[in-house]
């Protein structure tokens, strides 16, 4: 299967990468290419022009900035799973890392690229937010700084404007993180998650959680974190603070899972997550 | 739009000029006429196009041939070396580790990935880090026992048990 026609661009750096998207209104962003080529294939996407940003540099490598670390949006789920300062501070995303996909889709895809994509069964934005990442990016009127909780607004769809490119994503405060967990149903055929909840406990004893898999969009799952918040993680508190993961919430069902079986695994998962987290 | 890509494959430098749209995979086959990386699904699930890209195994139904300007790629043909075969293809000879061959030449590329980053690694290791190829046939035990051998031979304890 071939794609439909296109223009493929290399730029060298990520100025030009915006030029080229102010130049082809209809273009899209290649970087791991595993979500987009094949839907390319299909021809369920059709963009003019392809700007493959996949081997910027400036793009690339985790590194720490005081008590943050920044990940270049490039950063692949190998990369992620072999980083040496991750794999130290924040073992949680190497080991979703290995959750995604199989061998060859964590060699290719991106860390930028399962965010700007935003594909509602994808694992890492619930652990992003879960970590309070803030999402970097830049466009023709320069440079913004997006909340996880502003960033994901519905399936498919984020605030990155059609001119932008997502830099970097910076997770804030990580010597907070006491402990911290991501556990998935998997689909058992393609590995999408069925749900997935991201929980993160700080050392001052605030919880955040956040779902994916489940619903139209990774979100928090804020009255599950009201409940729990400064409350001992015994067995009772978690048993009542999981049976609010579905308070408020739109489950999604489809012929995999119905949204009432999607709804029972979220709070199942959440128990789970919960009492991970409580070690 | 035609762009002009060097490419080296299994040693081999190769300048050629491709269309914005050709994969990775009817590159090599159809261009380098290596046809021992299969097209199985074409969707990006059955990993039977595998092959290593610098190194890594990477779907090349997932690739466009424009992008691998610059960079070094082994398929299943560059394996052997004097005649010999590699200890995976070896593996999967000794272990019976194919039934019709399809997803084989996949099958050994994500080995010799596996391999390079785990050199021992248990059964559900090696489970885990070959859910990218599918066998029809459902061969896994012995594509396992394939491994299993290849990892004994390359740490030097030749499998001879």
């Amino acid at each position: 299967m071939y794609p439909a026609e296109f223009d493929y661009h290399r730029p060298g750096s990520v100025a030009d990468a915006i030029k080229l998207l102010q130049d082809n209104p209809e273009a899209k962003l290649l970087a791991g290419g595993h979500s987009l080529l094949p839907v390319m294939k299909l021809r369920l996407a059709q963009p003019t022009a392809l700007i493959d940003i996949s081997s910027l540099s400036e793009l690339s490598g985790v590194s720490e900035d005081g008590d943050a670390l920044v990940i270049g949006a490039n950063t692949t789920y190998h990369d992620l799973m072999n980083s040496s300062v991750i794999k130290n501070k924040l073992p949680v995303l190497a080991e979703a890392s290995d959750l995604v996909g199989d061998v060859q889709v964590r060699n290719k895809g991106t860390i930028g690229g399962a965010a700007a994509h935003a594909d509602p069964a994808s694992d890492l934005p619930a652990v992003l937010l879960a970590l309070n990442a803030e999402f970097k990016t830049v466009g023709p009127s320069g440079e913004k700084t997006h909340k996880a909780t502003d960033f994901f607004v519905d399936m498919f769809t984020t605030t990155l404007e059609p001119e932008e490119v997502l830099t970097e994503i910076r997770i804030p405060d990580v010597s907070s993180v006491a402990s911290a967990t991501y556990l998935k149903f998997a689909h058992p055929a393609s590995g999408y998650a069925i749900v997935g909840i991201a929980a993160v406990k700080t050392g001052s004893g605030e919880v955040r959680a956040a779902v994916t898999g489940s619903v139209p969009i990774a979100v928090r799952l804020s009255a599950v974190e009201s409940e729990i918040s400064g409350k001992d993680l015994s067995d009772d508190n978690i048993a009542a603070a999981a049976e609010k993961a579905t308070e408020g919430m739109d489950f999604v069902g489809d012929i995999h899972a119905s949204d009432e079986y999607r709804a029972h695994l979220t709070k199942v998962y959440t128990k789970r997550a919960l009492k991970k987290i409580a070690g | 739009m035609k762009h002009e890509i060097t490419v080296t494959v299994n040693g081999t430098k190769h300048t050629a000029e491709v269309e914005s749209r050709a994969l990775l995979v009817h590159f090599i086959r159809d261009v380098l006429n290596l046809t021992g990386t299969h097209i199985g699904c074409d969707t990006s699930q059955c990993g039977a196009c595998t092959l290593l890209l610098n190194g890594q195994a990477v779907k090349s139904c997932t690739i466009l041939a424009a992008q691998v300007d610059g960079k070094e790629i082994t398929t299943i043909e560059g394996l052997a070396t004097d005649g010999n075969l590699h200890p995976v293809q070896e593996g999967f000879w000794q272990e019976h580790g194919l039934q019709c061959g399809f997803c084989t030449p996949g099958m050994i590329m994500s080995s010799v990935d596996l391999l390079g980053r785990i050199p021992n690694p248990d059964e559900q290791q090696i489970r885990h880090n070959l859910e990218g190829n599918l066998c029809r046939c459902t061969g896994y035990q012995n594509i396992v026992k394939s491994v299993q051998f290849a990892s004994k031979k390359m740490s030097g304890a030749a499998g001879d048990d």
